[in-house]
């Protein structure tokens, strides 16, 4: 029984790191309506270059957390402001074909600067270090600490979207982007800005992903699919329900794969499409269907 | 010299010519209107000075600085802001937060929050409401006080009138008085003819694009203004 | 009165339709006269063809964006084994079948799948192909996740004869496929097709039945790409759960029809071409020809949308396959008025 209890906590902790992935895709798909099909390829790309700048500077791996993210920021930035503000518009098709081709890019580089075997950031005692929680139940440290910056992050986001200048842009420019520029709001900064604020919560996901088990060059697909589906079982538009869908789908893989070890992911992909069967608006849905 | 100095401005949609050769001017603190049918190329004619299209021949001047090529959000912080035909509130945020919005450039000026809801009392009490959860008349407000925010030294309202009962129209255009008392220019487009003259300084009439009357409203006359709008 | 005849020939299409009926013929006659890797090269082009055709239908006129058309080759793939090499059917026989299979799973998929918009409709064909994967790598009888070997299928077949009618098969698939696509465009359905691609609004309004519309190009593409699965494993020694619903089909079509053309019949002939040349130019240098792909793909989206054949029309109004019909160039028919 304490089995199946610590399978799902497991499973609920690795919630908060989908959760992390999500919540970059979540804004940037709110604001501007691009789902980045390189999402999880950046994540990856943050990962590795943690890694390295750990190696070649010998930092740990909060240091090389806070170097990654503001570079991350910024590389989101440019990408967003120099290409993908010229893809937007009523076409789909544009961006969706655009940051496809960023993410063949992004992961045949890693492939050519770092070879296709896995690496990850050592993460010391830490790493392995665990909270006892009675009987026989317990909780590793790394996991909690992610979960928790999933909440806090989450929690930024909420904060940022319902009482800054900037959020009320954002939210603005989404309902009406046109008007938006009427008020005095650039359009173009602010999309950069919401796409700096995405990448860096990707490479956050990035490093704790490098620190809890290990990237490789084509990791980044299936952390897209992973962070897709946890906002489309949370409900679109719904800041809390992506931490939610993010659990859903952690307990989901984590039960089948105690089930049957080939089983996990594709427990997950199944729990993702009954949810859309069953509840297509996702488990929370905002009033008005983004 | 004036506020807003129009020449001789065309203005496209791709291969359509929507505006063939504009000449207008406003005058600080002076109250303009744009009267013409539908598809007279008011509402375009205020998206190029706004910045949302682009101009695509000839001149315009605010404030002695050219708008021609420069960006929507450039033009509201130097001045210029509009009311947007059918309102155009964002519907994810309260009343407050579209007023405030319109802050977002800062402006200095007389206008703010508090001022906005003395001139509209209305609408403190639906404050967090959404803001497209409003009547057509109370919207209005909320628009015609997100563009003050901004504090323009030219406010353009786009169809105040559109879909609103007479009694609210009438509200409405009473607020004008206590906006131009700070000495904001006013250029309001309006199929409504008898309130357009009623409030403005000078009007000028729009056909197919170009302009085919000017003056004061006292100086024309119902068949001058007939036949400049229709143009039979 | 006078009423004029609309039209779609134009000099260059009749000039296409002979070139493309040489080309046909040349083709057939090919196992007499050419070299087996010749052969092989010209199978592959005409199933990269033909799985670009079906995408773009899919998407440029169907305007169904799908990152997942790898559900149906994997499909068909996948049939060849459990009838090809399961039940010892003949290989060439089981590509029909394929198609049909691969049409059935297409009806669910679609009826969950349609409950999404936009980009999110296109990721979840994605996660769609990624269960199908899945599921196969986990049933041992179709050879798990290491794969199975597809010989035993093809075992007792002369290999002049497979190779031939590969070929003639591909012929129909890629080459018959793009006709197929013009002929659907010029009927009627193929107007809605189009109408729909370029305001869903207007069309409903037009009485065309969008829902209707998008579930026919929807198990069309599944059919097509299902048969050209199944015919692209056949000239493959070995197939498992990666290779055959593998993200890279879905790289190589949109390479295809991003430089070729979103939206036209022209486009994906002259973006397999491209992709071949470039494929063998940059042979060498391992992962910088995806990386190049990848490059270049973005660049063309955001400067050169029409792709190569947008660029060739727009500079000159050539059209191989036309579609559009144009007034007044055949005989005017007169009536009393």
């Amino acid at each position: 029984m304490s089995d199946w209890i610590n399978t799902i906590l497991q499973g609920l902790l690795t919630g908060g790191l989908y959760a992390l992935f999500a919540a970059g895709l979540s804004l940037s798909f709110g604001v501007m309506r691009i789902i980045n099909i390189a999402h999880g390829d950046f994540a990856i790309l943050a990962g590795y270059a943690a890694i390295a700048i750990a190696g070649t500077f010998g930092l740990n791996p909060v240091e090389a957390m806070c170097a990654v993210v503001p570079a991350m920021a910024l590389l989101g930035y440019a990408l967003q402001r120099g290409i993908l503000n010229l893809t937007l518009g009523d076409d789909v098709l544009r961006p969706l074909l655009v940051t496809f081709g960023f993410s063949i890019v992004i992961q045949n580089l890693l492939l050519e600067g770092f070879s296709a075997d896995s690496r990850s950031l050592d993460s010391g005692t830490f790493g392995t270090a665990s909270l006892q929680l009675g009987g026989n139940l317990a909780v590793g440290l790394l996991p909690l600490t992610v979960m928790a910056a999933a909440v806090a992050i989450l929690a930024f986001m909420q904060w940022l979207f319902s009482t800054t200048l900037l959020g009320r842009a954002f939210r603005a420019a989404a309902d009406d982007p046109e008007t938006v520029q009427l008020m005095g709001v650039n359009t173009r900064h602010i999309y950069a800005m919401a796409m700096a604020i995405a990448m860096a919560m990707v490479a956050v996901a990035g490093v704790f992903l490098a620190l809890q088990t290990t990237v490789s060059p084509t990791d980044g697909p299936e952390h897209l699919l992973y962070a897709f589906e946890a906002v489309i079982i949370g409900g679109l538009g719904s800041l809390w329900g992506t931490l939610i869908g993010g659990i859903v789908l952690g307990v989901s893989q984590a039960i089948g794969a105690k089930l049957n070890p080939g089983w996990g992911i594709l427990a997950g992909h199944l729990c993702f499409l009954a949810v859309l069967i069953i509840r297509p608006s996702g488990l929370f849905p905002t009033a008005r269907n983004r | 010299m004036s506020l807003l100095e129009v020449e001789n401005l065309t203005a496209f949609y791709g291969d359509f010519q929507a505006l063939y050769g504009i000449s207008l001017q406003v005058a600080e603190g002076e109250a303009v209107a744009l009267i013409g049918a539908n598809g007279a190329g008011k509402s375009t004619f205020l998206r190029t000075l706004t910045g949302l299209l682009p101009i695509g021949g000839g001149q315009a001047r605010f404030a002695g600085a050219a708008l021609t090529g420069t960006p929507a959000h450039k033009i509201l912080a130097s001045g210029i802001a509009l009311v947007p035909e059918g309102r155009r509130l964002f519907p994810s945020l309260s009343v407050e937060e579209n007023l405030l919005l319109g802050a977002y450039a800062k402006r200095p000026g007389p206008w703010n929050l508090e001022r906005v809801y003395q001139l509209f009392p209305a609408l403190r009490a639906h404050a967090n409401r959404p803001g497209t959860a409003l009547s057509g008349g109370q919207q209005q407000m909320v628009a015609i006080g997100r563009a003050l925010m901004s504090n323009p030294l030219l406010l353009m309202c786009d169809e105040l009138s559109l879909g609103l009962a007479p009694i609210v129209i009438r509200d409405i255009y009473a607020a004008l008085p206590q906006i131009r008392a700070e000495g904001i220019a006013v250029l309001i487009v309006e199929q409504d003819t008898g309130q357009a003259l009623a409030v403005a300084d000078r009007v000028y009439c729009f056909q197919e694009g170009k302009i085919s009357l000017e003056g004061r409203p006292a100086d024309l006359t119902r068949a001058q203004i007939s036949l400049a709008y229709f143009g039979v | 009165m006078s009423v004029r005849k609309t039209t779609r020939a134009t000099g260059a299409s009749l000039a296409g339709a002979a070139a493309g009926f040489l080309f046909l013929a040349g083709a057939i006659a090919m196992p007499w006269w050419a070299e087996r890797w010749g052969e092989n090269w010209l199978i592959e082009f005409l199933y990269t063809l033909a799985l670009a055709q079906g995408w773009n239908l899919l998407a440029g006129y169907g305007g169904l964006l799908s990152v997942g058309q790898q559900a149906f080759v994997g499909i068909g793939g996948y049939a060849l084994v459990m009838l090809g090499v399961g039940w010892g059917l003949d290989p060439f026989v089981v590509i029909p079948i394929a198609g049909a299979a691969a049409v059935l799973a297409s009806i669910p998929m679609a009826a969950v799948l349609f409950r999404l918009r936009g980009a999110n409709f296109a990721v979840g064909t994605w996660v769609v192909a990624e269960v199908l994967r899945l599921l196969i790598a986990n049933d041992d009888a179709l050879g798990g996740g290491s794969g199975t070997s597809i010989t035993s299928t093809l075992m007792g077949i002369p290999v002049w004869w497979r190779i031939s009618i590969t070929l003639w098969i591909a012929l129909a698939l890629g080459a018959g496929g793009t006709l197929l696509v013009y002929l659907l465009l010029r009927s009627r359905l193929g107007l809605a097709l189009m109408s729909v691609r370029d305001s869903e609004p207007a069309a409903a309004t037009l009485g065309i039945s969008v829902r209707r519309i998008k579930w026919i190009v929807y198990l069309a593409a599944a059919f097509w790409t299902g048969m050209t699965g199944a015919l692209i494993f056949i000239t493959k020694l070995r197939i498992s759960p990666d290779s055959a619903f593998s993200i890279d089909w879905t790289t190589t079509i949109f390479f295809v029809v991003v430089i070729g053309g979103i939206g036209t019949i022209e486009g994906p002939i002259i973006g397999t071409i491209v992709f071949f040349l470039l494929r063998s130019a940059l042979a060498d240098y391992g992962s910088w020809y995806l990386i190049t792909l990848g490059a270049i793909a973005v660049f063309f989206m955001i400067w050169v949308p029409g792709g190569l054949w947008g660029l060739l029309t727009s500079r000159f109004d050539v059209r191989f396959f036309p579609i559009q019909r144009r007034v007044g160039a055949g005989r005017a028919a007169d009536t009393a008025s």
